[in-house]
Order: C-alpha cells, then structure tokens, then sequence
C-alpha cells in the first residue's frame, strides 16, 4: 500500500506519515506543489493526500493536471477552507473525497480505507451481504441475523446497507450523514447517535455477541464478533 | 383556477383569453401605478406647476397692463368729457348744457362718443341715444348696457349717469365694442401662450427629469446587484464631470475601499482558517497518538476530556468562520432549484429519532389546502431557488433548537406553506419561549437567554439561521406560539 502525502506543514505531514506507516502503509512526502506532482506524476500510489493550500502550485491544480493526464489514483483532499461551495469544487477538480482541517486521524483513516477499498474493483454486483451472522438481500430487501428476520426502516436499511458494505472499517458520523442521508452539515447534536443505537437495538438485541460497535473518539464499526478493531 | 386542467374545452379558451386580458388590464395598471410613483412623473409635474404658475402670473399681468390700460383710458376720456359738460352747466345753465349736448351728439351720429340728456322719468330730452337704457347704473355711477345700433347689431356700452340739479339725468358714455374685441384678442392669445408654455413645460419637463431619473436609476441598479453579492459592480462614468459624474466617482471609490476591507477581512479570516486551525489539527493528531499509547487510565480519560475540549473550541470557531463566509454573500455558486418538501421529510425523519428519546412528539404538518376541498398544495409548490444544504442547516438548526428547549413529552410541529410568491417554513415548539424584547438579540452572535447557559451550545445556531436567510433573500419571524415558540421563514418561491 503506497501512500504520497503532499502537505506543507511539516509537523502535520509527519504526524500523518508515522501514523499511516503503523496502519502498516508505505508513505512518501512532498512539502510544496511542485514535487507533489513530479511525485506523483512519476511513481505509482495507491493513494494521494493532498492539502489544498500548497506553495508553488495548489492542491487543486495538483488534481487536476493528473487526471487530465489520465492518472485515475484515488486522492483525498485536505483542507482548512471547510464551506460546502469548497468541498463541491475540490470534488469537481477530481477529488475522490474532501476532509477539513483540523480533522481527527481517526476520520481521515476511515476514509482513507473507504477509498483504497473504493479503488479496488468488485466484478459481480453483489446481491447479498453478510456479516457473521448478518446477513442482507439487497433484491429482496430482507434482513436476517441467525435466520431470524429483522424488520428496518428504509432509512435504517440504508444506514444499515453502509455499514455493511463498510465491515471491519471504522465509519464516522460525517460519513454516514454525507452518505447515508446525503447532506453536507454540522449537526449541534449527535442526531446520528440515536439511529445507531435504534439500529443497534434491532440488531443486537437478544445475541450475546454485538455486531454494530462504537469506536471512542471516531464513530462505528460493524464487524465479526472477535475481531479486534 | 379549479378548472380541471387536463381537459381543455371551448369554456377554458375563453377562461383564458379573459384571464390573458385581465392580467393585461393588471399590467397596464401596475405599470401606470408606477408612472405615478416615478421620479421622472414626479418632476416633471413639478416643472409643469413651477413653470406654469410663472407664465400665468406673467401673463396675468400682460393682460392687465394692456386691456386694463385701454379700459382705464376709456374711462378716463369719458370723465374728462362729464366735467366739461358740468363746466358749460355751471357756467351757462341747463340751455348751455342742451346746445353743447345736441352739438356734441350731432358731431358724432350713432358714433363712439354718447350723450342723453333726461327728465326726471328718464324720457330723452337730446342726445344721440333713443332711449334711457334699461339697466341700472352701479353705486359709482358706471353703467355698462347694451347698445342698439343701426342694422339691429348690438355693441357693448359704458357710460357714466349723473342726476343734475333739478332732477334731470345726463349719460355721458362710449361704445367699447373695440375695445371688448381687443380685450377678447388679447386674453385669446394670452390664453393659448398658456396653454402652449404648459405643454412645452410638461415635454421640457419630462425630458429633463427623465435624464436625470436615469442616471439615479443606473446608480440604483448598480446599489442592487451589489448588495445580490457582485461586489465587483461599479457605476458607469460619463466623463463629463457634473454632479452625477461626481457623485458615480464617489461611490465607486467608496465601492473600492469596501471591496478592498472585505478582501482584508476574507484574507485574515482566511489566514486564520489556516494558521489557527492547523496549530488545533496538530494538538488534536498530537492527543489522538499519545491515547494510542498504552498509559495509565486516568490519563486516558483526561486526554479525551482535552480531546473533546478542543473539539468543541473547533466546532465553535467553525461555526463562526462559516457565519462570516455566508454573510460575505460570494457563497450563490450553490445556488440550484431546490424541493423543501422532500428536505423537511428528510429533516423530520432525521431528528424524530432525538425527539422520541425525551418523548416529544416531531410533527411534519401536512401543506394545507388552500379551500376545503381542493387537493392539498400542489407537488412542487415548494421549490426555492437555493443551496440546499445550508437550507438544511438552517432548518434543523430550528428543529434541534426546538428539541433542546421542550420540556419532555412537549410537541414539536413543522409546518410549510406557499403563499403567493412566498414560501413561509414553520417551527412551533413548547418551550419556554422567547420574551418579546428579546428577540432581536437572539440573533448576535454568542448571545444566550439567561437560563440556556447550562444547555449544551454556543449561541451560534441562530446568527447561521440568520446568515443563510439573508443569502437567500428571506424573512425570520419569531412569534409566541402559545406557550412555546414559533419561529417562521418566509422564503421567495419559485416560479414555473
């Protein structure tokens, strides 16, 4: 797993580096936009961090020349400038996905994994998904854990259907209101919370084992019972 | 019209041909409304007023120093004529007065000048009048009559009657006809030099005012494509350095110097973006791998104290940060068509959740139907023309206000409805309201009632409330919902 990071505040770039490096990735650095992009225009990454504020040349350009170059590496923007008409523009450049600074590491490295799993192509649509016991029919919209049937919302199957499709990956509140519910704001109360544990309830009630995990400081994981996250 | 629309007929033709002319008979009125409001009216009506009461009062006085003049003359000679007639009757008599009278009137025959002299039943003794005239003579003496004069033609007459010594009546007088012709020439021209001063004022007028309403309306429309957010718009200069010239220089520099402030402002608050927030992601990152480390649980738990501490200060400054770039209003890239009524159901569905947790109720009231009736409002009577995620910021800003502040078991109602051109947006809670004096302050930033201090937030929910209506050009009322708040958006809607 290679991973180019261009950012210009070294001591952030170095946080991000050490930090990816345990998640067991090999990272490169540049500090200013012109390396970035001789970098990441000459070498092979399964991933770019780029901040957007960048002396020489910018984030966005950065983006822009390599897909204009047919260079499809998935990139996830970094950025202090944090309004809506920013993110559209920084997705519009070519960006797979916009974070704001300041950002938990914990955000970025889910969406890091959401990306890098993102990248790799699955063949066959799937029609069903399964969690341990959890299983999900996506034609029929049946829910099951342990042959028992669990009737959701909508909504809930949704939010649910995300998870799933996320297992094993820390999913954060942002994410799953960008996602799930498809809006860009700042909730003033964890509004996401009570659906996760309604769903939660659904889901784990009565099953020594829970399924639907809450991750402290960064979100929710849904995963095998056993596995540590 | 609740005339089905999907089966036309003869009847919906004629509907709408009259509907077409109604609404053209509205146009014609609201344009003429508007003629009467202008400037250029308004002025030019003014010029008309200033400039015509001018030309009357010049002409007014034209004509009294012409045909007044001529009048006075008249008079004058026939008083000049009375006293030489009441000379020759002191002097000679009441025979001197016949032979000068008779002479008199034999010099001039059915002429200018008019003797009679009467006995005391007004039957003519001499003179070159037939007959004593039917009307009675003024206080002052002055008669005007008429005249009969050869032909059976009628003249204007003024004389001036005397009873002498001895009761007998002497008319001395003038045929005025020329001058009553005259007089009528004079107020004829006077009265058309009017008539054409006036119309010449209302075009000088109305061309004069037109101008200069022009200008005002250039500079006008310019005031308001800038404060829509075009900062960049500048008022056009003709060069000739007058008045409007000038004033167009001043507010374009004055323009400059605000535009200039505000890039300061976006650049500091665009450095502060950078430069605060990336000492606070360091401290952050910093304190997520220290936690990452196996320490004491003590520690542990303070670090994530300092790690929700910072967070909240983040959220707060975001917040902020967010406020100041809205109300910069460069944010209408965003701006699309945009259906509330899907939003509010995805508002509702989101929070009813949070609401049940301290068992309230969150109620999506259904649109009311205009009449009984009639279908409920049409499907996409909702439609603004905005940025949909602020919208939806704004709005659930409202809702989680709403939640926060009912008691438990309270009632939470959302409601929306199209009124016009108008889309008002309703939150209606049950909680302790806001006093009326109050209420305006609400919106500045940080501000807090007494008695929210404790709850959770930073007095920033309703200045992004306020920041968002006003990029979308909307109105926010708070009323007394009884007990509880109300709190309404009237939003412009869209039109098909």
């Amino acid at each position: 797993m290679k991973i180019l990071v261009i950012e210009d505040d070294r001591q952030q770039a170095d946080y991000l580096g050490k930090a990816l490096t345990e998640t067991g990735a090999v990272v490169d650095q540049a500090t200013e936009g012109r390396e970035g992009l001789f970098l990441a225009a000459g070498n092979s990454y399964d991933l770019l961090i780029v901040d957007r504020m960048l002396p020489n040349v910018d984030g966005l350009t950065i983006v822009r020349t390599l897909r204009a170059s047919g260079n499809q590496t998935p990139v996830l923007v970094l950025s202090a400038l944090g309004e809506v008409d920013d993110r559209v523009e920084g997705l519009r450049a070519g960006g797979d996905d916009y974070l704001v600074k300041p950002f938990a590491f914990s955000e970025l490295q889910a969406r890091v994994e959401a990306l890098l799993r993102r990248a790799q192509p699955t063949d066959i649509p799937e029609t069903r998904l399964r969690v341990a016991d959890l299983e999900m029919d996506l034609l029929t919209r049946q829910v099951t854990r342990a042959g028992q049937v669990i009737a959701l919302q909508p909504r809930e199957f949704r939010l649910l259907e995300y998870l799933m499709r996320h297992a094993g990956q820390v999913v954060t509140r942002t994410m799953l209101l960008e996602h799930v519910w498809d809006y860009h704001f700042d909730p003033q109360t964890n509004v996401i919370d009570v659906h996760i544990s309604r769903l939660r309830s659904k889901l784990d009630k009565g099953f020594e084992q829970p399924l639907l995990v809450t991750v402290r400081g960064a979100g929710y994981m849904l995963r095998e019972p056993g596995t540590d996250a | 019209m609740s005339q089905p629309r999907s089966a036309p007929s003869g009847l919906d033709h004629l509907q709408d041909a009259e509907e077409t002319k109604a609404q053209t008979e509205r146009r014609l009125l609201t344009r003429a409304r508007r003629v009467l409001a202008s400037s250029t009216f308004r002025l030019a009506l003014l010029y008309v007023l200033l400039l015509g009461g001018s030309a009357a009062i010049l002409l007014g006085f034209i004509y009294w120093s012409t045909a007044g003049y001529m009048a006075r003359q008249t008079d004058a000679t026939i008083g000049a004529e009375a006293q030489g007639l009441a000379e020759q009757y002191r002097r000679r008599g009441l025979t001197g007065l016949t032979a000068l009278v008779a002479e008199r009137s034999a010099r001039s025959p059915g002429g200018a000048a008019i003797y009679l002299l009467a006995d005391e039943d007004r039957n003519p003794l001499v003179g070159n009048l037939d007959r004593w005239p039917d009307m009675e003579p003024g206080p002052d003496g002055w008669l005007d009559f008429r005249l009969r004069a050869r032909g059976d033609t009628e003249h204007a007459a003024r004389a001036k009657v005397f009873l002498l010594r001895g009761g007998l009546w002497l008319l001395v007088g003038r045929d005025v006809r020329e001058l009553t012709a005259t007089r009528a020439l004079i107020l004829d021209a006077l009265t058309w030099g009017l008539a054409i001063t006036a119309a010449l004022a209302l075009l000088g007028g109305w061309l004069m005012s037109a101008g200069v309403v022009r200008r005002l309306e250039t500079i006008n429309q310019v005031a308001r494509e800038i404060m829509q957010g075009d900062l960049a718009r500048r008022v056009p200069s003709d060069g000739s350095g007058d008045d409007f010239d000038q004033l167009a220089g001043n507010l374009n520099r004055m323009l400059d110097r605000i535009e200039g402030l505000m890039a300061g402002i976006r650049q500091v608050s665009d450095n502060i973006a950078h430069d605060l927030r990336t000492p606070l992601s360091r401290l952050r990152t910093r304190l997520e791998l220290i936690r990452g480390e196996p320490p004491a649980d003590a520690d542990r738990a303070e670090i994530d104290a300092a790690i929700a501490d910072a967070e909240e200060l983040l959220a707060t400054f975001n917040a902020l940060l967010r406020i100041a770039r809205i109300e910069s209003g460069n944010r209408r890239d965003g701006f699309a068509p945009t259906d509330l009524g899907p939003l509010l159901a995805d508002l509702v569905e989101l929070y009813e959740p949070l609401a049940a947790d301290k068992g309230q109720a969150l109620v999506l009231l259904p649109a009311e139907p205009l009449e009984p009736g009639e279908p409920a409002a049409e499907p996409d009577a909702l439609r603004v023309n905005g940025d949909r995620d602020l919208l939806f910021q704004a709005i659930a800003n409202l809702v989680d206000n709403a939640i926060k502040y009912s008691p438990d078991q309270g009632r939470i109602e959302i409601g929306a409805c199209r009124e016009g051109d108008r889309i008002s947006i309703q939150v209606a809670d049950t909680g302790p309201g806001i006093p009326p004096e109050q209420r305006a302050k609400v919106f500045q930033r940080f501000y807090r009632l007494e008695g929210s201090r404790t709850t959770p937030g930073n007095g920033l929910g309703l200045s992004l409330v306020q920041a968002v209506a006003q990029l979308h050009g909307a109105d926010i009322r708070l009323d007394d919902n009884q007990p509880g708040l109300r709190v309404t958006l009237i939003l412009p809607g869209l039109r098909d």
